[in-house]
C-alpha cells in the first residue's frame, strides 16, 4: 500500500475498524446501558468526520484509481457523516422506547455509512457495486430491526428483495459496459470514450448506462422504480427512515453523478430524454399520490419520491458541458437542503410516535400548536422548506435547481416542477393547519437527543438560507473534474 | 461456424430454457432443479471464455452447496406446491401485453438506431488472465486488493445482519 492509498482509504479504514471494535465492545457492556454503544458509535463518525474535514482541499487517488479524494467526495462523506450523527442522537431514546435496544442498531449504522462513503469515493464500477452492496444490506436488516412486527418484517423482507432486484440490474449494466470497453476504471472508460474506437460496442455501453440507471433510480426512488418506497418507509423503524431517506438517497445520486457526469457525457443524447421523463414523472407522481395520505410516515415516504425527481431535474442537463458543473453544484446543494429537513421533519414524526405504530395519523397532529409551540413552529418550518416556500433552505435549494435546469434548456421540466411545488403544497400545509387549527391533546415525548436534533436541525434550515452563496461555493467547489 | 460458436449457441438456448423454466414451475422443488441446471450452463460458460477455477467455484459452490441447502428449506418448510391461481386475475395478461409492447418499443428504437445487425456483434476480446489459478490469485491480492478487502467487510456484514435477525433474545418481545 502507498501513501497516496492510506491517504486516500484513510477515513472509510477508520470508520470500518471502529465498526468492527463497536461489534466486539458492544458484547461487554450489559442490556439497558446500550446509550455507551450509541455514544460510542457517534464518537467515531465524529472521529472520521475529523479525519474527513482534515483531508478536505486535497486530491488523491489510491488503488490504482479505484478510489478517489477529492472535493466531491469530502463534501458526500461530510453529509453521511452527519446524517449518521443525527441518526444516532434519535435512534438512542426511540430504540429505547419501543424496546429495540440492541447494539447491532450502531455497528450496522456504521457500516451502511461506510458504505455511502465508499460509494462517494468510488471511481471503478466494481466498487461502485461493493458500496451499493455495502451500504444496502445494513439497511435491509436495520428495516426489519423492529421483528416481529408484521410492518416492520414486510419492509425488511420487500426493501431486500426488490432491492437485491435492483442490484441485478446494475451488475448487468456494468457488465455490459466492461464488454463494451473492456475495463470498469471510469477513467479508462473516459479514455476509450475519448480515443472514440469503440465502434460496434456502442450500442452493448448505450444499454449497459441504461441498466446502470435503472439500479440507481431504484435506489433513489424514482417513478416508476418507487413501488417500495411507501411501505418499507412506514414499516422500518421511523429512525431507520429518516436515515434511509437521506443517506441512501445521497449515496445513489452519488453514484449517479459520479458515473454519468464523469464517464458517460457522451451518452446524454440518448440518457437526457430518459432522465427528462423520468424527472418529470417522479415530481408528478410523487407530488399527486402524496396528496391522498392519511399516514404521515406514507406522506413524507411519497413527499421522498418527489424530492428524488426535483434532484433528478438538475441532472437532466448533465451532458451540457456550460451546465454539468452547476448541475452537479446544485443537486448536491438540495441534497443538503433535503437532508436538513427531512431529518427534522423525521425527528418531530419521532417525538409523537407511539409504540406499536401509533400516533403516526396526521390527525394525531391536531392541536400541537397549542400543546408543544417549539415543536409545531419546528415541524412548521420543515413543511415550508419541503414546499419551498421563504424563510427556508428548501426554498434557495429549490431555485438552484430551476435555475440549472432553465439554463440548460429544459424549460418545461421547470415549469413542471414549479407547478408540482404548487400541488405539494396542499398536503404539507394540511399537516400545519392540522397541527393550529383542529383541538387534539397530542403527548409528545420530550427526549433530550431527540429535541436537540429538532432544534438543530430547525436552525439550521433557517440559518443556512441566509448563507446561500457560502453553501453553494461549497458544493460548486465538489463537482466532478 | 467455427465449434465453440455452436457449443455457444446451444448452452445459450438451454440456460435461456432452464430459467424460463425457473420462473414458470409451480412445484418449488423443480425450480431449485432448473437453477442448478442453469448454474452448470453458466459454469461452462466460464470454460469456454478460459477460466476454469471460476467454473469449478461455479460448481462446487453453487450449483453444489448452496441449491442443496435450497432444496433442505424447500423440502423442510414442506413448500414444494405453490397455491394455483392467481391474486389478481388481471395481472398476468396486462403483464405479458406490457413486456410485449416493452420488447416491440426497444426492436424498434434498435433498428432505427442502428440499422444493421453488425451492432450487435461482440467487440473485441479482452486480455485473459483467469487462466492460471496463480497469475488470478495473484490479481486478487495486488490490482483488486481493495474490492476483495470489501468483499470481505460485506460478508461480514451479511453474517451479523442474519444473526440480528434469526436471534431470540430473552427479555424482549421475541
Amino acid at each position: 500500500m502507498t501513501q497516496s492509498d492510506l491517504i486516500t482509504i484513510l477515513p472509510l479504514l477508520a470508520l470500518v475498524v471502529w465498526a468492527c471494535a463497536l461489534l466486539l465492545v458492544d458484547l461487554f457492556i450489559p442490556k439497558g446501558r446500550k446509550g455507551w454503544t450509541a455514544l460510542l458509535a457517534a464518537a467515531g463518525l465524529a472521529l472520521t468526520m475529523g479525519l474527513t474535514l482534515a483531508q478536505a482541499g486535497r486530491e488523491a487517488s489510491g488503488f490504482g484509481g479505484m478510489l478517489r479524494l477529492d472535493g466531491f467526495s469530502t463534501f458526500l462523506n461530510v453529509l453521511f457523516l452527519g446524517s449518521g450523527l443525527l441518526g444516532v442522537a434519535v435512534a438512542y431514546g426511540y430504540l429505547k422506547r419501543m424496546d429495540l435496544e440492541r447494539g447491532e442498531f450502531y455497528s450496522l449504522l456504521l457500516f451502511s455509512i461506510t458504505g455511502m462513503m465508499l460509494m462517494a469515493q468510488a471511481a471503478d464500477l466494481i466498487v461502485i457495486f461493493l458500496a451499493l452492496e455495502l451500504l444496502s444490506i445494513p439497511l435491509y436488516v436495520l428495516a426489519a430491526f423492529a421483528r416481529p412486527r408484521a410492518d416492520s418484517e414486510e419492509a425488511g423482507l420487500k426493501y431486500f428483495l426488490l432491492g437485491a432486484f435492483s442490484t441485478g440490474f446494475v451488475v448487468y449494466g456494468i457488465t455490459l459496459v466492461f464488454g463494451a470497453t473492456g475495463t470498469t476504471s471510469l477513467a479508462k472508460i473516459v479514455e476509450v470514450l475519448a480515443a472514440g474506437s469503440l465502434g460496434t460496442g456502442s450500442l452493448l455501453l448505450t444499454i449497459g448506462a441504461a441498466l446502470i440507471l435503472v439500479g440507481f433510480s431504484f435506489k433513489v426512488a424514482a417513478v416508476p422504480f418507487h413501488m417500495w418506497t411507501p411501505d418499507v418507509y412506514q414499516g422500518a423503524p421511523t429512525p431507520v427512515t429518516a436515515f434511509m431517506s437521506v443517506g441512501a438517497k445521497a449515496a445513489g445520486f452519488a453514484a449517479l453523478m459520479r458515473i454519468f457526469v464523469m464517464a458517460f457525457p457522451s451518452l446524454s443524447a440518448d440518457l437526457t430524454p430518459v432522465l427528462w421523463a423520468l424527472a418529470a414523472l417522479t415530481m408528478f407522481i410523487g407530488n399527486i399520490i402524496a396528496i391522498s395520505q392519511t399516514n404521515i410516515k406514507r406522506m413524507l415516504a411519497y413527499s421522498s419520491i418527489a424530492h428524488a425527481g426535483y434532484i433528478l431535474m438538475a441532472l437532466v442537463a448533465y451532458g451540457n458541458p456550460a451546465v454539468a458543473a452547476d448541475s452537479v453544484a446544485s443537486a448536491l446543494f438540495y441534497l443538503v437542503a433535503y437532508a436538513v429537513t427531512s431529518f427534522g421533519a423525521w425527528s418531530v414524526v419521532m417525538s409523537l410516535e407511539k409504540p406499536d405504530a401509533k400516533g403516526l395519523e396526521i390527525n394525531d397532529f391536531a392541536g400541537l400548536g397549542r400543546r408543544n409551540p417549539l415543536l409545531a413552529a419546528a415541524m412548521t418550518i420543515f413543511m415550508l422548506s419541503f414546499t419551498g416556500m421563504p424563510p427556508t433552505l428548501g426554498l434557495v435549494g429549490k431555485f438552484f435547481l430551476f435555475r440549472t435546469a432553465i439554463e440548460g434548456g429544459f424549460i418545461g421540466l421547470a415549469i413542471i416542477g414549479v407547478l408540482t411545488s404548487l400541488i405539494s403544497a396542499y398536503y404539507y400545509l394540511r399537516v400545519v393547519v392540522t397541527m393550529y387549527m383542529r383541538e387534539g391533546e397530542p403527548q409528545a415525548e420530550g427526549e433530550y437527543w431527540l429535541t436537540f436534533t429538532t432544534v438543530v436541525t430547525a436552525l439550521a434550515t433557517v440559518v443556512l438560507q441566509f448563507l446561500p452563496a457560502a453553501l453553494f461555493a461549497l458544493a460548486a467547489g465538489a463537482v466532478l473534474k | 461456424m467455427d465449434l465453440t460458436l455452436i457449443l455457444f449457441i446451444i448452452l445459450a438456448v438451454t440456460a435461456i430454457a432452464t430459467a424460463l423454466g425457473l420462473l414458470i414451475s409451480r412445484n418449488a422443488v423443480y425450480a431449485a432443479l432448473f437453477l442448478v441446471m442453469n448454474f452448470a450452463c453458466v459454469a461452462i460458460f466460464y470454460l469456454l471464455l478460459g477460466a476454469p477455477f471460476i467454473a469449478m467455484a461455479q460448481v462446487t459452490v453453487y450449483a453444489g452447496a448452496i441449491m442443496v441447502l435450497f432444496l433442505f428449506v424447500i423440502m423442510l418448510l414442506g413448500a414444494e406446491k405453490l397455491p394455483k391461481g392467481d391474486v389478481l386475475p388481471v395481472q398476468r395478461p396486462l403483464a405479458i401485453g406490457a413486456a410485449v409492447i416493452l420488447l416491440a418499443e426497444a426492436v424498434i428504437l434498435l433498428v432505427q438506431r442502428f440499422q444493421s445487425t453488425a451492432m450487435l456483434q461482440a467487440p473485441g476480446t479482452v486480455e485473459n488472465s483467469m487462466d492460471s489459478l496463480r497469475e488470478m490469485s495473484g490479481l486478487l491480492f495486488t490490482e483488486y486488493l481493495l474490492p476483495f478487502e470489501v468483499t470481505s467487510i460485506l460478508l461480514l456484514v451479511a453474517m451479523v445482519g442474519a444473526i440480528v435477525l434469526t436471534k431470540q433474545e430473552k427479555g424482549t418481545r421475541g
